[in-house]
């Protein structure tokens, strides 16, 4: 039976504040899995801390909402025991990128076959917006006594950095293009990552829908000047052809000054992608090489409950 | 020492790095092929190369659980060795060492600390000695130590002749091969036995192999003939059937493996890693009737990740582990609340060390108890567990997961360094005797499924990422029986008490002999928990020669506290005696708590190095005769 995007929404009363951006990312990654056709049970959304952490609860798949900052150490563990299951994990700015960015930069390393959406805002909203690792160095959002004092983190940069290999932007009041984003960073063969541009309506005052629209620049030049442009509409080329270094080189070089653009131009799409590494499965699969057939979470341990482990060889060569 | 019974203890020493370990290693295996029970233990500096490591193995005719203070023989092939431990050879031991060494003074030992070489000088002024080798050998000489000083340098320049061999000359590496083999030809060892440990220990290095033989006879015929007066020979008796000789970490490796854990995830720290390393160099495993299996062995960034790893894991229906040290365990402790909130079995081995905080890392403590017992925030239920010695902890693994999986709880098992750093012979583990209960762990799914739903005993059954139909959600928030977050007081109240209840459930179905195991009790009355098991069944035992009958029994399952059973057991005992390796007397304090009565004395031990059945056996003579205060602090070892 085929599913339909109903069949991925959960009845759980969504409390997001309206005209939230985190509605635009929920519901891209609804439609995502519906035009993927992932059943229900095969896959897994683990989430982190804060409105975004809620997100699992608003899908009807297997939902993991852990603790703050740690998503990715929860759901790189749920892929490596069961690699059949498809793994988004979702969270905010601050989760991902402050208190845990640590497992950022080791998850990228890694490369696990998943997919990981940063939420960013620039405020850790559900405490009542504070400056978080993305909010500009000086700029003071609404509910900062002062300005910022620290200089920003940048997610695409760093998703470059650490090997991460599919690293793309969306925007999320661009729901389409933001689902197409998913469904080809979750059909990445590795670990991909979406900074998903996402205005907190209550906290964030600088980065607002209307900011991200142009509105501001529109009044200057009496035209219609978003801000949001799509790389794809400009001849960039994001794709790892062959593995030689000059290769791979130029293209996280490229993204990586892509990165930096920001401002009255900001590029959504797709900035880095890498399918020539191996991925965390291949490496475990050279040294046990029947991993993916008989994965952890697959394993016979017991009959009639008694393990059927043989560590016969083992014991007698400690034998005396 | 009666005359019939062996019990022989030899020390190795030397700089970290300098192959004190191998050598031991060889002095063990010979030893355990001769069929002597060992009990071998490591102390070492938190340093690479270069500090002062030592060894010493206590061998015996019969089961042995424990160092005690004396060597019978030492053996050193560097200056500070002697420095260190001259003075814990007993008037009927021996002393080889490198005569080279003679006028080596105190001030070019640069790993001398100065601690220690303020009390030496001292004591080596108040005897009116030079702070030279020759002076501390002197001393032990007065002692009635026997010594045996032999130039390692010229024994090995004369085998180089004798064999045309001059690459064997100044081959200082071969110093710890010379050592054992001066020893085992002092005792009277078969040589056999020896060339025999020599080829099974590098039996992937065949030329290597050839040259520790050659080394290893001439320097075991040099002793055999040329070392005289030691009385003590250990000639070899029948072995054992069922035999091991083990490290400290194969009881709870080897356990996981038939356990059936399949996902150990952690992050490097002494000393734990060992086991985690060992896992992965045997993660491809033989399965009766069916296809290999594997463990599956990530080192993360950090033990926070650990801990979320093996949960994710775990949520996958795997029996998956960690395991880890006091300072990692720290780290771990938001998560280990998630795993109770959300009832995910895992299992946390915990090697403890001394703390707090860096503490003493690469030395022994019993110092996490409480910090363990009370980890977390918030109310939830958890088992903490602790093994007496490694043969033990092969069964407690299995006992642990099953316990995870039966009562969908974090499950701590607390291991320590002592048992880590120990090398013993001890009966063959038998995977026969380990069970597999994984409680209500869900195959297929019939019907609508609340992951969380209330049933009767507090336990829902379980589905696992992955399943088909067996959608559930999890969240560290309180949550509906959906796993959904619910703020709604009534289901407060219901959740906190279905988790919460389970603390009931595992006093009563966890039978009481895994709960405490009982040596006897006496009118005085040991209670301890973990590690120092061995030494207080071996003081045991030598009160006993002298017809004094002092009880123990030993708390394995420390939370939720046996309290009443606890307090059963002891009715019949009149005096109290904790015993453990921490500061404040951690058991003693959750004593208190879960039974009305007072622990009368305390025996401690918190310098880093584990205790010896010489020490528990002196203060429990003077606390019989009323000698002792109520804290007793034990200090042996260097």
């Amino acid at each position: 039976m085929a599913l339909k995007l109903a069949d991925y929404k959960t009845d759980v009363h969504n409390d997001w504040c309206p005209g939230c951006g985190d509605f635009g990312i929920v519901n891209a990654l609804q439609m995502a899995l519906a035009e993927m056709g992932i059943e229900r049970d095969k896959a897994t959304i683990f989430s982190g801390i804060g409105c975004s952490g809620k997100t699992s609860h608003f899908i009807n798949t297997y939902g993991v909402h852990t603790i703050h900052g740690r998503v990715l150490t929860f759901a790189q563990g749920g892929k490596l025991a069961n690699p059949d299951m498809t793994v988004v994990a979702v969270g905010g700015d601050g989760d991902g990128l402050g208190i845990g960015a640590g497992h950022f930069v080791a998850a990228g390393r890694r490369n696990v076959d998943m997919t990981y959406i940063i939420f960013d805002n620039g405020v850790y909203g559900l405490t009542k917006g504070q400056a978080s690792p993305t909010l500009k160095l000086g700029e003071k959002t609404k509910s900062l006594p002062s300005p910022n004092t620290n200089y920003n983190v940048n997610p695409i940069g760093l998703a470059v950095a650490s090997g991460f290999t599919f690293v793309a932007r969306g925007y999320s009041y661009d729901v389409r293009h933001l689902k197409d984003l998913i469904v080809k960073a979750v059909k990445h063969k590795g670990l991909s990552f979406l900074d998903v541009l996402q205005p907190c309506p209550t906290y964030n005052d600088i980065n607002t829908r209307d900011w991200y629209a142009g509105v501001d620049l529109a009044k200057e030049s009496m035209e219609r000047h978003s801000r949001i442009y799509k790389l794809e509409d400009s001849h960039f080329d994001p794709i790892v052809h062959y593995a030689e270094e000059s290769e791979v080189n130029e293209k996280l070089s490229q993204a990586l000054i892509k990165s930096l653009e920001w401002g009255n131009k900001i590029p959504t799409g797709v900035f880095y992608q890498n399918e020539l590494v191996s991925t965390f499965t291949t490496r475990l699969t050279d040294k046990i090489p029947n991993y993916l057939e008989n994965p952890p979470a697959s394993q016979k341990i017991s009959e009639n409950g008694l393990p059927t482990t043989d560590v016969s060889e083992l014991l007698n060569s400690l034998e005396i | 020492m009666s005359v019939s019974s062996v019990d022989f203890t030899w020390l190795i020493g030397g700089p970290q790095g300098s192959g004190v370990e191998s050598g031991a290693n060889i002095f063990s295996k010979v030893c355990a092929e001769m069929g002597y029970q060992i009990f071998g233990k490591r102390e070492f500096y938190s340093n690479i190369k270069g500090q002062h490591s030592y060894f010493t193995v206590r061998v015996s005719d019969t089961n042995i659980h424990s160092n005690v203070n004396d060597v019978t023989l030492m053996v050193s092939f560097d200056a500070e060795t002697i420095f260190r431990h001259f003075d814990e050879v007993s008037s009927t031991g021996g002393i080889i060492y490198d005569s080279e060494l003679e006028d080596v003074e105190t001030d070019r030992i640069h790993t001398l600390d100065s601690p220690f070489k303020e009390r030496l000088h001292k004591f080596l002024e108040s005897k009116n000695k030079p702070f030279t080798i020759a002076g501390v050998l002197e001393l032990a000489k007065e002692k009635g130590v026997t010594l045996y000083p032999v130039s390692f340098k010229t024994l090995l320049e004369s085998l180089a002749h004798d064999v045309d061999n001059q690459r064997l000359r100044g081959l200082i590496r071969m110093y710890n091969v010379i050592g054992v083999s001066l020893s085992l030809g002092l005792i009277k060892m078969p040589s056999d036995s020896l060339i025999h440990s020599i080829d099974m220990i590098f039996s992937k290095k065949p030329q290597i192999a050839e040259i520790n033989k050659q080394v290893a006879n001439y320097s075991y015929n040099y002793a055999s003939s040329k070392f005289e007066n030691f009385e003590y020979r250990l000639i070899g008796i029948t072995k054992q059937p069922n035999t091991i000789l083990v490290q400290g970490h194969y009881g709870t490796s080897i356990g996981k493996m038939v356990s059936g854990c399949r996902f150990q995830s952690y992050y490097p720290i002494t000393p734990a890693s060992d086991e985690s390393v060992y896992l992965e160099s045997h993660e491809i495993l033989q399965v009766q009737n069916s296809r290999p299996g594997s463990t599956a062995v990530i080192q993360t960034e950090d033990e926070i990740s650990a801990m979320g790893m093996m949960i994710g894991a775990a949520l996958t229906g795997t029996r998956s582990s960690t395991s880890t040290s006091g300072p990692g365990f720290a780290l771990m402790t938001e998560a280990l609340g998630w795993a109770g909130m959300n009832e995910v079995p895992v299992v946390i081995t915990l090697y403890q060390r001394s703390g707090p905080s860096t503490g003493l890392p690469t030395r022994h403590g019993q110092d996490d108890l409480l910090f363990t017992v009370f980890a977390g925030h918030g109310d939830f239920p958890k088992i903490v567990y602790a093994s007496g010695d490694i043969e033990e902890s092969f069964y407690d693994t299995g006992r642990c997961f099953n316990y995870a999986d039966k009562y969908q709880i974090p499950v701590v098992h607390m291991m320590d360094k002592f048992l880590s750093s120990s090398v013993i012979t001890c009966k063959k583990f038998d995977p026969n005797k380990v069970s597999i209960d994984r409680g209500k762990l869900l195959d297929k799914i019939e019907g609508e499924y609340k992951r969380f739903a209330f049933t009767g005993d507090g336990i829902s059954p379980r589905s696992r990422l992955g399943l088909d139909d067996g959608v559930f959600w999890n969240t560290g928030d309180e949550s509906d029986e959906y796993g959904h977050i619910s703020e709604d007081p009534q289901i407060r109240i219901k959740m906190m008490d279905k988790r919460m209840s389970r603390l009931d459930l595992i006093s009563k179905k966890i039978i009481p002999d895994d709960q405490v195991v009982s040596f006897g009790v006496h009118d005085y009355t040991i209670i301890s928990w973990g590690s120092t098991k061995g030494p207080i069944i071996d003081a045991q035992s030598m009160l006993k020669k002298e017809g004094i009958n002092v009880g123990f029994i030993q708390i394995k399952l420390l939370h939720p506290f046996p309290g009443e059973y606890v307090q059963s057991l002891l009715k019949n005992a009149k005096t109290l005696i904790d015993i453990e390796a921490n500061h404040s007397g951690q058991l003693g304090k959750l004593f208190k708590q879960n039974v009305s009565r007072e622990i009368d004395y305390f025996v401690l031990k918190y310098t880093g190095r584990g205790m010896t059945s010489t020490e528990i056996y002196d203060s429990l003579k003077k606390i019989i005769e009323n000698k002792a205060t109520k804290r007793e602090i034990l200090s042996h070892g260097a």
